[in-house]
């Protein structure tokens, strides 16, 4: 495809092109009709003067005879701009008047018919052409003919400018709107190819690229903020499923390797059945191990691919905490310890119950595993939710040693352990199902140093209240009665 | 109980038919979604497994097939997929249970028998429980045993109800946090362990004979052992 081509067949082309044809069309008409109507509207003025000076001139011939004709029409004739005048005998000899010459067969007829004839006029110059005029020819009593007209010259000089105009004006408008389709198309295609290079090189796989922004807020610009916002997203997602398959080859490589030892063993050992089985229930546990990191990391990939407007109900929060608190309450009176629920009222938010319930409970089991000093110490939690501001802030608290403030951060990425002897069973993906969840829900998960023990916190934001919502339809209903 | 396995994995499904043939059940095989159709159609089971991907026929359609020509055999639908939404749209096309793959054998095992002794839709639904002395009212929301009142939390009301339900079956501990509380996840800790300790406090404790039974490596199970 040429440059030429490429450039037709833009949208911008195409539009100018109708704008053109539309605009054209529509002030050709307007000129034509204009020029039309001033035509006529000329033509009938001079058919009046000319029936205005017949009057006159048979006026004259009733009162004073052809004397007094032939006086007023040498007086009429001399005076500037003046009419068309002659008048021939009975034979058709001119006797008097301002015209030296004019088609012979003008003559023959007589009648109320205004015609249109080409004269010259007397006194002319030699080289002068002949001129056109309207005239009407009548009969006096007495044979005498009179010629009265009007010289058209300045009717279609007028003509003249007109389509002078016309012609004009059609040249710089296409002129114009070739100009603006070219700088218009050449800035488009500009943008467009930049657009296409840019998007290329992406493709290719340079995925840190972004769409060029001119920063005037066009409507190229808004295309390429929403595409940039979009690669942001991809990113994002194709980031985590690298990160994902980096982790999954190096952690779950220490796992597989040792189910893989521990059948290795038990195969080279001969042994009793009994020693087989223990070999085989553990390597089973092995494998159960894995299906659940397997599982974990599924899942978490699942909820960061998410949409968030998908799926989401109302969820009572002070509910849904109380639930989980009947549920673990039990599990910490066991080991001697307290949980303390501190929940207020009518706290909601528009989610999926199943995850933010998987949350807590992930916050929960971290706080029962790792919020102690140490096995002597009962365990004291503290769960609940509170407004805070205009947002919501679900919590797990624990009385343990905390997190240290140079953790806090990389805490909640995939398959960290902040565990070093790595004695506690866990793979080190709660925390990001957690902070997973939250960023569905459009918050955020925070760990705080509660002095003692950690706070681990959902900030979410609250569900439109539903008392607002019949508040606001019935100020709409009263509005409606008002307005009726 | 006569089951019908429509699963495409050759293997998974002789391993399957194997293990339920083995705690004497009768297992059918089909391969495909159109020949499990058939079956399903042809044959009187108790309880059909089904895998949600299958060829010529994906495993939801002939569930929806089944349901719309008033089958309403019990089934368990089998999938790789685990989420919570896949859970729903399994249970909408008509499903009665999900297990996400990979599973324990028990645990399909204990579902499959839920699913097998449920009590036909229509049918009375009993309004007493009764395992040997020990009686669950539910609608006046009483519990006795023998003689002795038992004071129920409205949790431990609803765990025993649900165990009783299925009394003489094992039941899981993920059928238990789905079916009493509600949720489809696997806790890391004894959460449910806890639970049914407390209640077995209060039904079991002081009793000769115990009721309500831990099964190994499976669930629990409350039974009346004399029966």
């Amino acid at each position: 495809m040429t440059w030429l081509t490429r450039l037709i067949r833009t949208t911008a082309f195409k539009l100018s092109l109708l704008y053109l044809v539309v605009f054209t069309a529509l002030s050709g008409f307007l000129l034509i009709y204009l020029s039309r109507t001033t035509n006529q509207l000329m033509a009938a003025q001079v058919v009046q003067t000319v029936d205005a000076e017949i009057r006159g001139l048979s006026d004259e011939y009733l009162r004073g005879g052809v004397r007094a004709l032939v006086e007023s029409m040498e007086r009429r004739a001399r005076q500037p701009d003046a009419s068309l005048y002659l008048l021939m005998d009975f034979a058709g000899n001119p006797l008097v008047g301002n015209i030296s010459r004019l088609p012979t067969v003008v003559l023959e007829e007589t009648g109320s018919n205004v015609r249109r004839m080409r004269y010259t006029r007397s006194g002319a110059g030699e080289g002068e052409d002949s001129r056109e005029a309207l005239v009407r020819i009548f009969e006096l009593r007495g044979g005498y003919r009179v010629l009265v007209g009007r010289d058209l010259g300045e009717q279609q000089r007028f003509a003249t400018v007109f389509s002078d105009a016309l012609q004009f004006w059609l040249i710089s408008v296409i002129l114009m709107a070739g100009a603006t389709w070219f700088f218009v198309s050449q800035r488009v295609m500009k943008r467009i190819d930049g657009m296409a290079a840019t998007s290329r090189t992406i493709m290719e796989g340079d995925l840190s690229r972004r769409l060029p922004i001119a920063g005037n807020g066009d409507e190229f610009d808004r295309l390429a903020s929403n595409l940039n916002d979009m690669l942001d997203r991809i990113e994002l997602l194709m980031q985590g499923m690298r990160e994902v398959t980096d982790n999954i080859a190096h952690d779950l490589k220490t796992p597989l390797t040792r189910l893989r030892t521990r059948v290795e063993t038990a195969l080279r050992e001969s042994g009793s059945e009994a020693h087989y089985r223990e070999a085989l229930e553990g390597a089973l546990d092995e494998s159960d191990g894995l299906l659940r990191i397997f599982d974990a990391l599924l899942r978490i990939a699942r909820v960061e691919a998410m949409s968030p407007e998908a799926g989401l109900d109302r969820v009572d929060l002070g509910a849904l905490v109380e639930e989980l608190a009947d549920l673990y309450q039990p599990v910490l009176e066991d080991e001697g310890g307290t949980l303390t629920l501190v929940a207020e009222p009518g706290l909601a938010v528009m989610g999926n119950r199943e995850l933010i319930a998987q949350g807590l409970v992930n916050l929960i089991e971290n706080s029962l595993k790792y919020g102690r000093c140490d096995e002597e110490t009962a365990p004291q939690l503290e769960i609940g939710a509170r407004r805070e501001g205009d947002r919501i802030a679900v919590f797990v608290r624990d009385h343990g040693p905390g997190i240290d403030s140079a953790d806090l951060d990389r805490v909640s990425d995939r398959f960290v352990r902040l565990d070093k002897s790595r004695t506690k069973p866990g793979y080190g993906l709660g925390l990001s199902l957690v902070n997973a969840i939250a960023k569905l829900h459009g918050g955020q998960l925070r760990l705080a140093d509660a002095a003692p023990g950690l706070r681990a916190e959902l900030d979410l934001k609250p569900a439109p209240a539903a008392a607002a919502v019949v508040a606001q339809e019935t100020n709409i209903e009263a509005e409606r009665r008002k307005g009726s | 109980m006569r089951i019908l396995i429509i699963e495409d994995d050759r293997e998974a499904a002789a391993y399957l038919a194997k293990g339920l043939k083995e705690v004497g059940h009768l297992a059918d095989l089909a391969q495909d979604g159109e020949t499990g159709l058939e079956m399903a159609l042809d044959g009187t089971y108790d309880v059909l497994i089904v895998d949600r991907m299958l060829p010529q026929r994906d495993g939801l359609s002939v569930i929806e097939t089944l349901r719309r020509k008033n089958d309403q055999t019990p089934v368990l639908i089998l999938s790789a997929l685990g989420q919570v939404d896949d859970r729903v749209k399994g249970l909408k096309a008509g499903g009665d249970d999900y297990l996400p793959k990979p599973y324990a054998f028990t645990e399909l095992l204990a579902r499959v028998e839920a699913l097998g002794r449920r009590p036909k839709a229509g049918g009375d639904v009993a309004t007493t429980y009764k395992v040997g002395d020990l009686v669950l009212d539910r609608l006046s929301h009483t519990c006795r045993r023998g003689d002795k009142e038992i004071t129920l939390q409205p949790r431990e009301f609803r765990l025993l109800e649900y165990l009783m339900q299925h009394a003489g079956q094992v039941v899981t501990r993920t059928m238990l946090l789905e079916n009493v509380w509600e949720y489809h996840f696997d806790p890391q800790t004894n959460v449910i362990d806890v639970h049914v300790s407390r209640l077995r406090g209060k039904i079991d404790k002081d009793f000769e004979r115990p009721l309500l039974h831990t099964i190994r490596g499976a669930g629990y199970s409350i039974r009346d052992m004399a029966d």
